[in-house]
């Protein structure tokens, strides 16, 4: 019969040599392996007091932006929403009343924006889809919660501070390959 | 038999009981903690400094845990058989010289409790006793696996025992005493048992690992085929009694090997630079526990390194290879004390 594949070995049903069975030889051997791995460094991170450094693009709890004077960029165009692929996220929209224009970048802002964190596989399509750059994935980690309800997370919660030092920095998803895309305004997406 | 002396010999049993208690309790701090070094992890590190409280937090939750008896089993042998296991287990103890002997105002005070002529023997009858625990425990659960555990561990040691007395008697031939004290002050220097008789310590030291039912011998509480082995229906601080046992079993058997093949409390050159006999009692019993503690960790080490011998496997390194083997060995062993009158009737 043809191998699928070539990494088939024969069995051999060898008897041992006398050197084998002795057995001895092979234990000391093999202590010698566990000893060296004794005083090895140990590669455990010892999570609450040290935190691993997470990659520049890591994919974590989401943040709604603000722009530079600190009126929310969401539109609740709902692209995010159709984007997502767990279906995790929700909004109703809202007209802009007179003299919210502080508040809200646009004339239709969202009233209500959830995202369902046990819903969501932090896929990152909701930031793709996103025409006015206000949904981004952060490097934060979304924290345990004790029930379901808390894991919905609200504009509370999603959307970040007015104040510089509450701004969630996002320029490291920022890649150069997503601003050179920016630039070529030929693309529906940035337009 | 004066009173100072009944209370000497009692503070003895106390300390002895402490230290066995003391030193079996970090030993399970110690096998997670070697455990975890020998794979490249840390151990348990967040109960106190480096987790050296971690045995109390085990022992906290061991009493904390529901207490379950089966409905079905034997109620007054179930629980009989882990105080029997843990009981045994802390009996030997008493025949060790853990040290030569102190002097206070002109009187001796051995470091042995009881130096009985008949030491070796009394170790071995203790430790076959120890079986009854697991068999008793075993049988009285009346759950099939613990059934077949507690029978696999009975085998095994009685099956292990024989190569072990075998090897014991080439040692007992050398040495030509029982007492457990002479074996140990024969071995002042470098007379170590181990360079007269390495075929019999090997044997012992493997039959020890068997006796003890650790790995790679620890067929009776094999995960895979029999759940938890003898111990599947205990709970709480009863199965503790079994760990605990194994773990003072442990520490025993690393203080009989380095007693009959080590040289017990001595130590070559220790005359030369101390020469106070109290302080050189208490250096010997200090190079004693060294050597126990460089046991254990030996115990340790093999566990984290060997896998499970199969059962057949098993059974045929101690019929079919230990037993020749020691038996061989006390040939050997007779040959050679017999040398100057075999060479005589050859030379005649």
């Amino acid at each position: 019969m043809q191998p699928l594949t070539n990494r088939s070995k024969v069995v051999v049903n060898k008897q041992m040599s006398l050197y084998e069975k002795i057995y001895l030889p092979a234990i000391i051997s093999g202590m010698m392996i566990t000893m060296s791995h004794f005083f090895r460094k140990k590669p455990t991170i010892q999570y609450p007091e040290q935190k691993r450094e997470f990659s520049g693009t890591y994919r974590g709890q989401h943040v709604l932006k603000r722009d530079d004077n600190g009126a929310e960029r969401c539109t609740a165009c709902g692209l995010c929403a159709v984007a997502c692929p767990a279906e995790a996220i929700t909004m109703i929209a809202a007209e802009r009343k007179n003299g919210e224009e502080k508040l809200y970048r646009e004339e239709k802002y969202a009233a209500s924006y959830e995202i369902n964190m046990l819903r969501c596989i932090f896929c990152g399509d909701c930031e793709d889809a996103c025409p006015k750059e206000a949904i981004f994935l952060t490097d934060r980690m979304v924290v345990p919660e004790y029930n379901r309800k808390s894991f919905i997370y609200k504009k509370d919660i999603l959307v970040e501070g007015v104040e510089k030092e509450k701004r969630i920095d996002v320029s490291r998803r920022q890649t150069a390959a997503v601003l050179e895309f920016k630039k070529h305004k030929e693309f529906e997406h940035n337009r | 038999m004066t009173l100072g002396y009944f209370i000497y010999k009692i503070i003895l049993v106390v300390v002895v009981f402490a230290i066995t208690m003391v030193i079996a309790m970090y030993s399970t701090y110690a096998e997670r903690k070697v455990a975890g070094f020998l794979q490249d992890r840390l151990g348990p590190n967040r109960a106190g400094w480096f987790g050296i409280l971690q045995p109390v937090a085990d022992a906290v939750k061991l009493f904390m845990k529901e207490e379950t008896i089966p409905s079905v089993s034997n109620k007054t042998l179930f629980i009989v058989g882990p105080a029997l296991s843990l009981l045994t287990a802390c009996m030997t103890g008493v025949v060790i010289p853990w040290g030569t002997s102190l002097s206070f105002f002109g009187e001796n005070y051995s470091l042995q409790i009881a130096d009985v002529n008949i030491g070796i023997l009394y170790i071995f009858g203790v430790v076959s006793i120890g079986l009854y625990g697991i068999m008793i425990g075993g049988w009285a659960s009346n759950n099939k696996y613990s059934l077949l555990g507690a029978i696999r561990a009975s085998s095994q040691m009685i099956s292990y025992e024989v190569a072990m007395g075998l090897a014991i008697i080439a040692l007992i031939m050398t040495t030509g005493t029982l007492s457990v004290g002479e074996i140990a002050a024969q071995q002042h220097g470098w007379h170590w048992n181990i360079l007269i008789q390495p075929l019999g310590a090997l044997i012992f030291i493997v039959c020890a690992f068997a006796e003890t039912n650790r790995a790679p011998f620890d067929l009776p509480e094999c995960e895979q085929e029999l759940v938890g082995g003898y111990h599947t229906e205990y709970s709480s601080m009863k199965m503790g009694f079994y760990l605990f046992a194994e773990y003072i079993n442990m520490f025993i058997s690393a203080t009989v090997i380095s007693t009959f093949y080590f040289g017990g409390y001595n130590m070559p050159f220790i005359g030369r630079f101390v020469t106070d006999p109290n302080l050189l009692a208490l250096c010997g019993v200090a190079f004693l526990f060294a050597k126990i503690f460089f046991g254990i960790f030996f115990f340790m080490w093999v566990r984290w390194t060997l896998p499970r011998f199969r059962y057949d496997q098993l059974m045929n390194l101690g019929w079919k290879v230990l037993i020749p083997l020691s038996i061989l060995n006390i040939v050997l062993t007779g040959a050679w004390m017999m040398r100057h009158e075999i060479l005589n009737v050859f030379i005649k």
